[in-house]
């Protein structure tokens, strides 16, 4: 398989990286629109800020390219947020390709901003999450979050239940981060990657 | 659920973990990578590391330590130790640390706190205190607990948040070493105080600790380093004792 991990400005490209690596899958790291339309699978990472992150991707084209791509794309953390239509992150517009808003955290008295550690998934019926992964924990740090909606493979509950998971034709996505979720975590990606 | 977090603590020196080290089935109990991937198998949540190395020269080591921890180790950990500076976290974060914590330094210049949070976001910026009682106030103490100053604990705990800190690591200097259990009084204040986890440190001696720091000081998360390096505290036996106790663990 020809696997390739979009290269941007991502904060976790090197923990996706080692966490594909653990797995002894071998795979790209490209910018490059002819080696990323080409790959049997892709994955777009993300950590960081919605509006700085999107700048970034216009001006290296990417947003077109992403949302072009017909083979299964893994969206992690930012990169599933982002391709949603709207980020409150900044009032930022995103790729759309889940039609979708993404909205703020409101901190409760004993809940915090960001939702960060381990959470339970919920799996949905006819998730493409490996059944096993119903109920387990993986880790979090967001402080905006994808309503739950159509699309919703998994969700978890953190103030208000949220999408953990995201399937629409091609396009998959995880909130949490598998590259950091142990054993779990593994399984995860295997899931994208088995597809 | 969002769950409860244990975090041992690695104090590394010269790119060696520090503090002897009772580990049985570790081939070298020195190496951080070894030791840390053995409490992430044991169910730790999350992992510190800590370069107390003596000179800059000898902190080029700990990036490329943190790179091979990054490597091999599957949860999330955090660096710390020296760190005054945007330059200085960058090449952290690139090399796979999923936060740094600053204590010293932003003491110093509280600034640091806004520019680190802008360049990399708050959620991997971990203000560390240090503080202890002095005439009933809580007082903060800089250069590892040896330097007293006039700041208060609780406004510059806000303070930290305000400015973007993204958690607040609270080491009681009157816990820390006494085994005795955590300053559940003043976490409880911090956790009714900030909108951003919290996480307990100084006093761990056994397993109850964890649960009061968890119920009465109310805790996002427990750190602690001796009672984990010498197997006093087991972690997959803490974390069932916690669950037993109506604490919310991931197992």
């Amino acid at each position: 398989m020809n696997l390739v991990l979009i290269k941007y400005n991502a904060g976790n490209i090197q923990s996706v990286s080692f966490a594909l690596e653990r797995l002894g899958i071998s795979f790209n790291i490209t910018d490059d629109a002819e080696q990323i339309r080409k790959a049997d699978k892709v994955i777009f990472p993300g950590v960081g800020e919605a509006s700085t992150t999107m700048t970034f991707l216009k001006e290296k084209k990417l947003d077109q390219l992403i949302k072009s791509l017909t083979q299964p794309v893994l969206g992690v953390c930012l990169g599933m947020q982002l391709m949603c239509r709207f980020s409150e992150e900044n009032n930022t517009p995103c790729l759309g390709i889940f039609d979708e808003d993404v909205k703020r955290f409101i901190p409760e008295s004993t809940m915090k901003v960001p939702h960060m550690g381990w959470n339970k998934l919920l799996l949905r019926e006819d998730s493409w999450l490996n059944p096993e992964l119903s109920d387990q924990y993986v880790y979090f740090v967001h402080s905006f979050y994808v309503p739950v909606n159509r699309y919703t493979s998994a969700l978890t509950d953190y103030i208000n239940p949220f999408s953990a998971a995201l399937k629409k034709d091609n396009f998959y996505g995880v909130q949490f981060h598998p590259e950091k979720s142990a054993s779990t975590g593994e399984l995860v990606l295997k899931s994208f990657l088995d597809l | 659920m969002l769950t409860k977090r244990i975090i041992p603590c690695l104090d590394i020196k010269d790119g060696r973990t520090v503090k002897g080290i009772n580990f049985l089935n570790i081939r070298d109990a020195g190496d951080p990578v070894e030791l840390g991937s053995l409490y992430a198998q044991h169910g730790a949540d999350e992992l510190v590391f800590l370069d107390i190395s003596a000179t800059n020269e000898k902190r080029k080591t700990f990036a490329s330590l943190v790179k091979d921890i990054a490597r091999h180790i599957n949860i999330p950990f955090t660096v710390g130790g020296g760190i005054s500076s945007v330059q200085d976290v960058a090449p952290l974060l690139e090399a796979g640390a999923d936060k740094v914590s600053i204590n010293s330094a932003a003491v110093r210049n509280p600034k640091l706190i806004d520019d680190l949070s802008r360049a990399f976001g708050s959620q991997c910026i971990v203000l560390a205190i240090d503080a202890r009682t002095v005439n009933d106030n809580w007082l903060v103490h800089t250069n590892g607990g040896r330097q007293a100053t006039d700041i208060r604990l609780f406004p510059w705990a806000k303070e930290g948040q305000e400015r973007g800190a993204g958690e607040i690591l609270f080491t009681s200097m009157d816990h820390d070493g006494t085994k005795a259990g955590f300053a559940t009084e003043a976490l409880n204040a911090l956790h009714n105080l900030l909108n951003i986890p919290v996480i307990a440190s100084g006093g761990a001696g056994n397993k109850e600790h964890f649960v009061e720091a968890f119920t009465k000081g109310k805790a996002d998360a427990a750190l602690a380093a001796s009672i984990f390096h010498f197997r006093e505290v087991d972690i997959p036996d803490l974390k069932l004792f916690l669950k037993n106790n109506g604490v919310n663990v991931r197992l």
